[in-house]
């Protein structure tokens, strides 16, 4: 790769990290949503990997990738499209991410929706799911018993 | 078992693969269109906003499998999903009937869900990409539907009159849910051609044993396993199914050409 591709390379990655799931205060980068770039000559092809099919904020993601990237000196042309051959899982989060979501109130799992969930507010676990759906599709609502707070965890979709 | 991909080259095989894809598509399309139906009407806030959380996501599901067909026919994703006579729709009549009351809801999610686990799990052992690899994304969220449905069934075959309830409900949709399992000559095709390693007869035995003991924890009983109401697959609907894709359509059709 010439030293001009790495430096286009990069800049697409620092333009994707700038657009933000509009559900989640996150990159769609730290959410792990970007599953691969591929840049020849002015042409870059990005796959996106959805954390929920049906979530409504895909149309939105993918329009505002591709607009951001047009921006970008060098690009004449971007597709942005959503790709199944591997599905999203919690492990696509980057610690950043999760320390994003935790500072906004919602509690994620570490690997699995079955793991005993923690409130975010006061660390306990004597916690009571209300509602295995909030108000995404990527949330579920739960009450702590210890502080009395209600809060919303990360729902990623069930293991295989 | 030849190559999927391979047997797809055959426009036979292609058109019988189609098919079998349009079937999803209009069952998810059909059932999220009735789920929607609660919104604002459930017993609960909670089951409101779940009902239509599963609502939103088999309407979701049903774009992602128009997509696939639209991408191999070069058509028109809402074209596809809203722009069909009724005969050429091709969902089971379990997914159009009225929800007549909570209790026909629920069962009827407990029967699909179990059965759309049973063929996302086909679809995915077929190996023709990408449907395999979305069917294989779909079936781990399709895990919270049915998690709800059973939990609620319990509940409601536990309530004092709950049981003949939920049983009167049960018998109501068993004829149809067997419907799902309608065979034609798609599935011959797909079958010997090697593309779906299964025939509907067996994923209906695969269903029936997931839901059995599901139901009979519940105390109730498994109704004869003869009677299927079929057509679905064939493009003969219900009567409930007119009215339901008049409202579903009227949207998109008062300006088909308008960009959303």
């Amino acid at each position: 790769m010439t030293g001009a591709a790495i430096t286009l390379e990069t800049a697409i990655w620092d333009v994707l990290r700038s657009v933000e799931d509009p559900e989640l205060p996150i990159s769609i980068v730290d959410l792990g949503l970007v599953r691969d770039v591929q840049v020849e000559g002015g042409r870059v092809a990005v796959r996106l990997v959805p954390t929920w099919v049906a979530c409504p904020a895909l149309a939105v993601i993918r329009g505002r990738v591709q607009s951001a990237l047009l921006a970008l000196s060098g690009i004449r042309e971007a597709t942005v499209e959503y790709a199944y051959d591997a599905p999203w899982s919690l492990d696509r989060m980057s610690e950043r991410g999760r320390a994003q979501l935790a500072s906004h109130g919602l509690s994620v799992p570490r690997c699995r929706f079955a793991e005993p969930p923690v409130c975010p507010y006061c660390g306990s676990r004597d916690v009571v799911q209300e509602s295995m759906f909030g108000p995404t599709l990527c949330r579920a609502t739960y009450l702590c018993r210890s502080c009395r707070n209600p809060f919303e965890r990360f729902k990623p979709p069930a293991d295989a | 078992m030849p190559d999927a991909r391979a047997a797809i080259a055959d426009p036979a095989v292609r058109a019988a693969y189609r098919e079998w894809l349009l079937r999803i598509a209009d069952d998810e399309l059909v059932i999220g269109h009735r789920h929607s139906e609660w919104t604002g009407f459930g017993p609960d806030i909670e089951s409101d906003v779940a009902m239509s959380s599963i609502a939103q996501e088999e309407l979701g599901h049903g774009r992602a499998w128009y997509e696939q067909i639209a991408a191999d026919d070069g058509g028109d994703v809402d074209r596809l999903a809203f722009g069909r006579a009724p005969r050429e729709y091709r969902h089971a009549a379990l997914l159009e009937q009225e929800n007549d009351g909570w209790e026909y809801s629920i069962v009827r999610l407990v029967l699909y869900e179990a059965f759309e686990v049973a063929r996302l799990r086909l679809v995915a052992a077929s190996g023709h990409e990408p449907a395999a690899g979305l069917a294989q994304t779909l079936s781990r969220e399709e895990r919270y539907h049915g998690l709800f449905a059973d939990t609620w069934l319990t509940r409601l075959a536990g309530a004092p009159d709950g049981l003949e309830r939920v049983q009167a409900a049960l018998d109501r949709a068993w004829p149809d849910a067997l419907g799902l399992f309608e065979s034609t000559a798609a599935d011959d095709v797909l079958r010997r051609a090697g593309v779906l390693p299964s025939s509907p007869g067996a994923l209906r035995e695969t269903w029936v044993d997931t839901v059995r003991p599901v139901l009979e924890q519940c105390g109730l009983a498994v109704p004869p396993s003869a009677g299927a109401r079929e057509g679905g697959r064939r493009g003969v609907h219900t009567a409930a199914f007119e009215p339901l894709l008049v409202q579903l359509t009227e949207v998109w059709k008062s300006d088909p050409e308008a960009r959303w």
